[in-house]
């Protein structure tokens, strides 16, 4: 990227060879267990959407996609590429994943005694905190303007090391967001549409925002970056490129709504049965969670 | 952004009909926007460079909104529909509303208050500004007399009651 430096020590950023392996073979790994569950959750009586294996599968894609070496390189010269290869990691895939409901598949195929610490880790305080919009909120944007407003992005560029958890906070912040904002997987206490919406509106403004931010200031961020033409048109893909996965994580928060709606005919408000524990469960989605 | 704010009261749901296109002509108009006039004609620009940071977030809040909002108004109208509550001239009324309210606070806030870009750029504003403003407000009024016809027979759009 930087003039100073050649062309293959450009390349030094990115996995190197074992690690790239590694993450290939950890996807491969993934994609096998779910489809083997898949398989088994499809001869019980509730059967498995094979919706929810093809989203898997392109989550899994997607991520391959973003690792492929020849793209990865490519990454290090074109900021387009480089944005791509971001919204690939910390947008489409962990949405894509985040609606095949891994969480709920291991749960309904899990042997019993293997359950019951699944279910613990969801009743747990921090998990609540973590799986709070807010919280998701603040790691994934928080994380997005740490990255290209502060010297992180000019160390991504040289430590691979760096780079590759840039990649991974991206992943897994973009899954947490996705999945306390409109995951089908179960989220006790998860708060109510409103929270939920409200948390989505602000990703999307900020994330607007810092694209247009990098637009219009492309030679002081992100700082130690080599200002190249092409900058504006990766910031103008950071925008649209989010928008649209933004729009599909609306759309699946509306669609569990809509569906929602259908299941329960408007229920009096006053007449609620009452709860073991105030507060166990907030949302009605809870209730097709496996038990 | 507008929040679904019906009437909730029982029959054909007047205002959340209304509430729900509005929501829909406010995401629809600040998309053909952005696909015509951006994309297409390339008559605004993405970004205009002299545009103050306060402005540009406020953007990113308001173009945060009117996303959702087109995805929101979606599913209300769809909700209406299969409860069958939905009442036909306030939901046309509500649409008109909202396509002239956005293309209203777009020609007024966005491009003179704001100062994010211009309709065009190297001509004289003035007929774009007045072309764009006078379709809001021809809009606007449209879907004022709408609402206003939808409130006055409000017989029409009432299959049946709901559940």
């Amino acid at each position: 990227m930087s003039p100073s430096h050649p062309v293959h020590e450009g390349a030094g950023a990115s996995l190197p060879g074992w690690g790239l392996a590694a993450a290939l073979a950890l996807l491969a790994l993934a994609l096998s267990a779910y489809a083997v569950a898949a398989r088994r959750a499809r001869r019980a009586p509730r059967g498995w959407s094979g919706l929810r294996t093809a989203s898997f599968a392109l989550g899994v894609a997607l991520l391959a996609a973003a690792l492929v070496p020849s793209l990865a390189h490519t990454a290090h010269h074109d900021p387009r590429v480089h944005m791509l290869q971001h919204l690939l990691i910390g947008m489409y895939a962990p949405l894509a994943l985040v609606m095949a409901a891994p969480l709920t598949l291991a749960l309904r195929t899990l042997p019993t005694a293997r359950r019951r610490p699944v279910a613990r880790v969801l009743r747990s305080r921090p998990l609540h905190v973590l799986g709070h919009p807010a919280t998701a909120l603040l790691l994934d944007t928080g994380g997005l303007y740490l990255v290209h407003l502060t010297p992180v992005h000019a160390a991504a560029q040289t430590h691979p090391a760096v780079h590759a958890l840039v990649h991974l906070h991206y992943l897994a912040a973009g899954y947490l967001f996705a999945w306390s904002v409109a995951g089908p997987d179960p989220a006790p206490r998860r708060p109510g549409t409103a929270t939920r919406l409200t948390a989505l509106i602000l990703a999307v403004a900020a994330h607007s925002f810092l694209a247009k931010l990098l637009y219009a200031h492309p030679h002081t961020w992100p700082p130690g970056a080599e200002h190249t033409a092409l900058a504006g048109e990766a910031a103008q893909l950071m925008y649209y490129g989010g928008d649209l996965a933004e729009l599909l994580l609306a759309v699946a928060l509306f669609a569990a709504w809509y569906r929602r709606r259908s299941r329960t005919p408007r229920p009096p408000a006053a007449a609620s049965p009452p709860n073991r524990r105030p507060h166990a469960s907030g949302d009605p989605q809870e209730r097709s969670a496996p038990r | 952004m507008g929040t679904g704010r019906g009437s909730e009261g029982h029959g054909p749901r007047l205002g959340r009909s209304l509430a729900a296109t509005a929501l829909i002509g406010t995401g629809l108009m600040a998309a053909v926007d952005e696909i015509v006039f951006h994309q297409i004609l390339a008559w605004h620009h993405f970004y205009d460079r002299s545009t103050p940071m306060v402005a540009l977030m406020s953007d990113g809040l308001l173009h945060a909104g009117e996303l959702v909002a087109l995805v929101a108004g979606f599913f209300l109208l769809a909700d209406l529909c299969r409860r069958r509550a939905l009442h036909r001239r306030a939901a046309w009324a509500g649409l008109l509303l909202g396509l002239g309210g956005f293309q209203l606070f777009d020609g007024v806030i966005d491009h003179k208050v704001l100062r994010l870009h211009q309709i065009r750029y190297g001509v004289d504003l003035l007929p774009y500004d007045l072309a764009w403003n006078g379709a809001a407000v021809l809009l606007l009024t449209a879907g004022a007399l709408t609402a206003w016809w939808a409130r006055r027979a409000p017989g029409t759009g009432r299959p049946t009651a709901p559940r």
